[in-house]
């Protein structure tokens, strides 16, 4: 059986090694002082993505991932790995997007890409924390989701059998494909990139970065198909204009601050509308919110 | 988040020497694979930035992999039961991780799956290696075994063979036997050709590397009642043929990751490789000259590690109010320490690379003659390769001791605990002088290059280069230290007594190899800054014993050699 497979991954600033310069004084982070790399848990889904295709033959692998068009590091660098081909969604209208525009545009994306039978994605980026953009993916394309994927278990007729890891234990669950899977960080680590598509694919370009190559590079490129990397702008998906980049995004920031955490308890809801309407409730009364 | 490659520009900057760009063009063909393969180079800066991004894979996984992995492997080591090794867990995923990674089969031809890079590189990323888990340099390093095979088998048993190393089977060379060890004409495992032209082997083997491998390299006696070298063959055992079983593993001092196995073989099926007769007299000192470098590679990955464990240490611990690194007694030896580092490492590259141009030269011989004068080139090459080996690893391999053991006293008291890891270096380190030929072996093949001139002959070609002026005292300080060398080799050749010659090799192979490396480092100095405290530091060390050398010779009376004489 060979599947068509979208890996959703991000570009992120490595705040893992947060120096002093990370921070800008308006608060916002200074990506010149922090190392663009794949973020972490994408990496997770891309090794589980890889996994279903070494167990299907002629399966297929995309990198899907919005952003700047040197995003496309990311796409050369799961390449290495392993997966086929990529595409950067990339486009200045696309900017400014909270996790709704993004998850939006992302899943226009989906919908262009066509033919697909799973998605995968980390469980969050290192830079907003959120968890919010796979599982939006998933309502925007109506298809089941599994979060906190912590091995794929089984895949074969039309369904995948998922571990999910939890606070309190494992829970395994069984979902119809096509859906999304998020992965957790305590998954199986990426394999390591392969000497031999490293020399293969390390020329590979997107059509931004190919302008600014030389005409032998250009030349390279013509003569092998494989090398030209995809990029799409928000029209090529037809995404509607007012659902994208910052006039998409209800979310506007206020205002960033180191916090400490002070509270050692956790408190667990059940999930029933009343119990998530009344924290809400809470948090805007205490101005966590809102 | 730690990469072994790029923490490291000594090692760039030796991977960048400019002879690299001769080799790559030679190994290349002038880029004509380019054609034919999409991960072919299309030049050489092409080819350098391959390399380069290939040994930040290595780096990586080195660095995330195998060294936090080190300990773990060296508690639990592998096991045996019913004739097969189970590796450790840590083993296992170091081994995954190198396979997934395409770092096997490096320097074999692409038709062959392999990637095609010059020994330099490959015995860079043996270098890295060995400085995350030495004894998980020899599982993956005994890739090159393939090496053998691809010089000397036929084209069938290549494609065969090393299609398989490449997609990253492993490999074992079974030559010791319990009464052939460094006498290795006395190997009596018995070879009996069939029929069909294959082969069966029955007899013994002790202290075989890896000795459950997928591929072995066998060293068998093919010729009955001969009792010599000259009756040897040498033969390729597929485990996936079966009859050769593990009898036992040893319980190791070091490298406790590597399993170190006694072998049974029982009417095991095996096939020739190359020529009968010729297994030990010409495949097996191929083999050992590579696998010579490649310990020469462990010993300074070995003296790298030391080296950094040291330092990290010296600049932490307080003493006396201060970091212990402040006292001269302790900055002299981690001075001396990375001198002896970067010395061997010098070497080591200077021979890896004299080793590709032969060897290539060797290669494109298969494919058409050589010209006049490319032939005279490979002839000198292969001399400077077979004079450099035993140098960069009997003293590679000494220095990676001398390194372990001042990592530990630097250490104190600490050093001889479990807790640092500088106490599985020390036990680590001690095989390198051991195996692949004792350091005492590697003087026996040294010693002609040092009665034929061809130690000197190589520091008079170093002689040529101009150096920066400020080097210029230093290299006139080396001018005298080869004088002093030049004279006692003179001095013990002039008497002929084949005792006195033997007793004194040590010392006169000692003598070339300071001198030599210290010519290396001044050359490193010349082409980067960063080199030049080494080169002055080494300088000191190796003037000293040339002239410790230089005066016990020249004080000796040759009729003293009784006196040392036990019986």
């Amino acid at each position: 059986m060979s599947l068509n497979i979208i890996v959703l991954a991000k570009q992120v600033p490595d705040t893992r090694n947060v120096g002093k310069d990370a921070m800008k004084e308006d608060g916002t982070i200074n990506r010149a002082a922090l190392p663009a790399i794949f973020n972490p848990e994408d990496l997770n889904a891309l090794e589980q993505a890889l996994r279903i295709k070494d167990a299907n033959p002629g399966s297929t692998v995309t990198l899907l991932t919005m952003g700047l068009p040197r995003a496309s590091e990311i796409i050369r660098e799961a390449i290495y790995r392993g997966a086929d081909t990529g595409i950067v969604l990339t486009d200045r209208v696309l900017g400014g997007a909270d996790t709704l525009a993004t998850s939006y545009s992302l899943a226009q994306a989906v919908k262009k890409f066509g033919n697909y039978d799973i998605i995968l994605g980390g469980r969050q980026a290192i830079d907003g924390d959120t968890a919010q953009v796979g599982p939006q993916i998933a309502e925007k394309l109506g298809i089941p989701q599994v979060t906190y994927a912590e091995e794929i278990l089984e895949l074969k007729d039309g369904h995948v059998t998922v571990k999910r890891r939890l606070e309190n234990g494992v829970e395994t669950v069984k979902a119809p494909l096509p859906c999304v899977v998020t992965v957790n960080g305590s998954a199986a680590p990426c394999r390591p990139r392969n000497a031999m598509r490293v020399q293969k694919f390390k020329y590979a370009a997107s059509p931004s970065e190919a302008a600014k190559l030389s005409d032998e590079r250009k030349a390279l490129l013509e003569k092998r198909p494989y090398l030209n990397l995809q990029e799409w702008s928000a029209a090529y998906v037809d995404a509607d204009p007012a659902q994208i980049g910052l006039p998409g995004s209800p979310t506007k920031v206020k205002a960033i601050e180191n916090v400490v955490f002070t509270a050692k308890d956790c408190r667990v809801l059940d999930d029933s509308d009343a119990a998530i309407e009344d924290l809400v409730k809470e948090l805007i009364v205490n101005h966590t919110i809102g | 988040m730690a990469n072994f490659y790029t923490d490291n520009p000594d090692l760039r900057h030796h991977l960048t020497h400019p002879l690299m760009e001769k080799i790559v063009a030679l190994k290349e063909r002038n880029y004509t694979d380019a054609e034919k393969y999409d991960y072919a180079p299309l030049n050489y800066e092409d080819a350098q930035d391959s390399y380069d991004k290939v040994l930040e894979i290595v780096g990586e996984i080195c660095g995330d992999i195998i060294a936090p992995n080190a300990e773990s492997v060296d508690h639990d080591g592998p096991s045996v039961a019913d004739g097969r090794v189970t590796y450790a867990p840590a083993t296992q995923e170091n081994l995954d991780a190198c396979r997934k990674a395409g770092l096997m089969g490096m320097s074999m031809p692409r038709r062959y799956g392999g990637l095609n890079f010059p020994i330099t590189p490959y015995i860079m990323a043996a270098d890295i290696v060995s400085r995350a888990d030495t004894g998980f340099e020899n599982l993956w390093g005994l890739q090159d075994c393939a090496e053998t095979i691809y010089e000397f088998a036929d084209e069938e048993q290549k494609q065969k063979f090393i299609t398989r190393v490449c997609q990253g089977e492993t490999m074992s060379m079974d030559l010791t036997e319990p009464d052939a060890g460094s006498d290795l004409q006395s190997v009596m495992l018995k070879a009996t050709e069939q029929p069909d032209g294959t082969w069966r082997l029955n007899g013994v083997k002790r202290f075989i590397t890896n000795g459950d491998s997928d591929i072995h390299l066998v060293l068998a006696r093919s010729e009955a009642g001969t009792k010599d070298g000259r009756g040897l063959s040498m033969f390729i055992y597929d485990k996936r043929d079966g009859g050769v079983n593990v009898r036992r593993i040893e319980n190791k001092m070091g490298i406790k990751g590597s399993p170190t196995c006694e072998l049974t073989y029982k009417d095991a099926k095996a096939v020739l490789c190359g020529s009968r007769r010729l297994g030990l007299i010409k495949y097996v000192m191929a083999l050992m000259n590579g696998a010579r470098l490649g310990i020469a590679a462990q010993s300074v990955g070995v003296s790298e590690l030391a080296y950094r464990e040291a330092l990290a240490y010296a600049r932490d611990r307080k003493q006396f109010g201060k970091a212990i690194i402040e006292f001269p007694a302790v900055y002299e030896m981690l001075s001396v320490m990375k001198a002896k580092l970067d010395a061997s490492r010098s070497l080591l590259y200077e021979c890896a690379r004299f080793v590709d141009i032969y060897k290539i030269y060797d290669d494109i011989a298969k494919e058409r003659s050589l010209a006049p004068e490319e032939r005279k080139e490979s002839k000198h090459y292969s001399r400077l390769a077979d004079a450099l080996t035993p140098l960069a690893k009997g003293m590679g391999s000494e220095y990676c001791n001398q390194n372990a053991y001042d990592c530990i006293q630097i250490h104190g008291g600490s050093g001889f605990m479990k807790d640092y890891a500088c106490e599985r270096l020390y036990r680590d380190a001690r095989i390198t002088s051991i195996y692949e030929g004792t350091t005492q072996l590697q003087v026996v093949a040294a010693i002609r290059h040092v009665t034929t001139g061809t130690y000197l002959n190589l520091i008079r070609d170093y002689q040529t280069v101009e150096v920066k002026p400020e080097l210029q005292a230093l290299k006139n300080r080396l001018a005298a230290m080869t004088e002093v060398y030049a004279k006692a080799v003179e001095k013990v050749t002039s008497v002929e007594d084949a005792a006195y010659g033997d007793f004194m090799a040590r010392r006169l192979v000692e003598m070339a190899g300071v001198t030599v490396m210290s010519y290396l480092l001044l050359l490193d100095a010349n082409r980067c800054d960063s080199f030049t405290r080494s080169a002055e530091v080494y300088a000191n060390l190796a003037q000293a014993e040339v002239s410790k050398h230089s005066e016990f010779i020249n004080a000796f009376n040759p009729a003293e050699v009784s006196l040392y004489k036990v019986d």
